[in-house]
């Protein structure tokens, strides 16, 4: 296994560094999208390949998946355009050559060095050793949800923002019919959802002693939101109904900052739970936030505030 | 080896000739809607073949079960998803290449 893992792992390298490029500078945009998504799929198999399949599972649902949906999406609404040829791209942008090539190499190289330098087994051995302490039986969710749950309280923070920064563009413009209805779409919508929130909640449930937890279930809640979207159906959330929807949408990064503020009044530090009912307190955190992800995701996708459709009657899921 | 390392293992590299001609049809057939037939096609029987070998060398119900439900699901999207890009090519004005 040795030769042919090596081999194996040089392609992905390899295939990673080209579909970035292709990502960022292809003259066609639609092909540069596609580059992205399979840039966050390959990039998760990476993820496996290094023994973190728990970033495996965010990367492929929230890089690959949400954020292609999001981004095809945009494509769609964006006025066709001229490409640029090739040899533009090498013309015209002398700076990027000049300036920017040379930074970049320089940033890669002296991350690479500091890299290098990190201490070799790294903080895994002091976060397995205090597993106990934390309340849950798995080492990656200990770190998420205890140990460094401030990393984990601004992740959801930038969700929350941009959540914000979408709804404040101006309402959510209707859904785009497809240019051809297809039956089995909104079909397909129906007969998977209740498969969607089983995987989702089983993705919560395993969090607590295997990889899984709130990133990925809100990810794969979110896309079978996008998927019934898609499908034709109407989003639920309505100006007049907002209440109970921005209470969810905030909930996750509102309880994780009421756990760490309670904590560090109860004398502790800031996000130090009580060891008794750590467990207990990293359950509630993981359910909120990953319904807070799910939907944050989902609010994100509707390119805009909702507002009350004048087609009410329309059908509702 | 046990018989359902054997097993599993032929399983698998039996599903291996279906991915290989699937992407040959991607690449050789002239248009959108014979490709689609050969991908979604020759790579779901693969897949399938795959699911299959892997789930009886685990040896458990269990995997074998979670596998195939991966199985069925990539059948559903790929046979909708397959669908969805025909159905589009058609509305755009691509005809279906004839010889």
């Amino acid at each position: 296994m040795g030769l042919v893992g090596q081999v194996f792992d040089a392609l992905l390298a390899i295939a990673l560094v080209w579909l970035a490029w292709q990502a960022t500078r292809a003259a066609d945009l639609f092909r540069a999208v596609v580059s992205f998504i399979v840039f966050g799929l390959l990039m998760a198999v990476a993820w496996v390949r290094l023994e973190a399949p728990d970033i495996a599972l965010a990367e492929a649902a929230i890089g690959a998946g949400a954020t292609g949906a999001l981004l095809l999406s945009a494509l769609d609404r964006l006025a066709p355009r001229r490409g640029r040829s090739w040899a533009r791209v090498w013309r015209a942008d002398a700076r990027t050559w000049v300036l920017w090539v040379p930074a970049v190499m320089a940033l890669a190289g002296a991350l690479t060095a500091a890299a290098w330098q990190l201490p070799a087994p790294g903080l895994g051995a002091v976060a397995t050793g205090a597993l106990e302490q934390s309340g849950v039986d798995h080492a990656v969710t200990a770190v998420l949800l205890n140990f460094r749950a401030l990393d984990t309280l601004l992740e959801i923070g930038v969700l929350v923002l941009a959540a914000v920064a979408v709804w404040s563009m101006g309402p959510a413009p209707a859904a785009s019919a497809p240019v051809m209805p297809s039956p089995t779409l909104p079909m397909l919508g129906r007969t998977l959802f209740p498969v969607f929130v089983l995987v989702a909640a089983y993705l919560l449930w395993r969090g607590s002693h295997a990889p899984g937890g709130a990133f990925p279930a809100g990810a794969v809640l979110g896309a079978g939101g996008i998927l019934m979207l898609l499908a034709g159906a109407q989003p639920w959330i309505r100006s007049a109904e907002h209440g109970p929807w921005r209470a969810i949408l905030s909930a996750g990064f509102a309880v994780m900052l009421f756990a760490a503020i309670v904590g560090a009044l109860a004398g502790g530090a800031f996000f130090e739970y009580p060891a008794a009912i750590a467990s207990h307190a990293i359950l509630v955190l993981e359910v909120t936030a990953g319904m807070s992800i799910a939907l944050l995701l989902f609010a994100v996708y509707l390119r805009g505030e909702p507002h009350p459709a004048a087609d009410t009657d329309r059908q509702r899921c | 080896m046990s018989w359902t390392e054997l097993v599993g293992g032929l399983l698998v590299i039996a599903g291996m000739p279906f991915f290989i001609l699937g992407t040959l049809g991607l690449l050789r057939f002239p248009d959108v809607y014979t490709r689609l037939h050969a991908l979604s096609k020759a790579d779901n029987v693969g897949l399938g073949l795959v699911c299959v070998g892997l789930g009886i060398q685990s040896g458990s119900p269990a995997m074998m079960l979670k596998l195939l439900l991966i199985w069925v699901l990539m059948l559903v999207a790929s046979a909708t998803g397959a669908g969805l890009i025909a159905r589009t090519a058609l509305a755009r004005g691509i005809r279906p290449w004839s010889p």
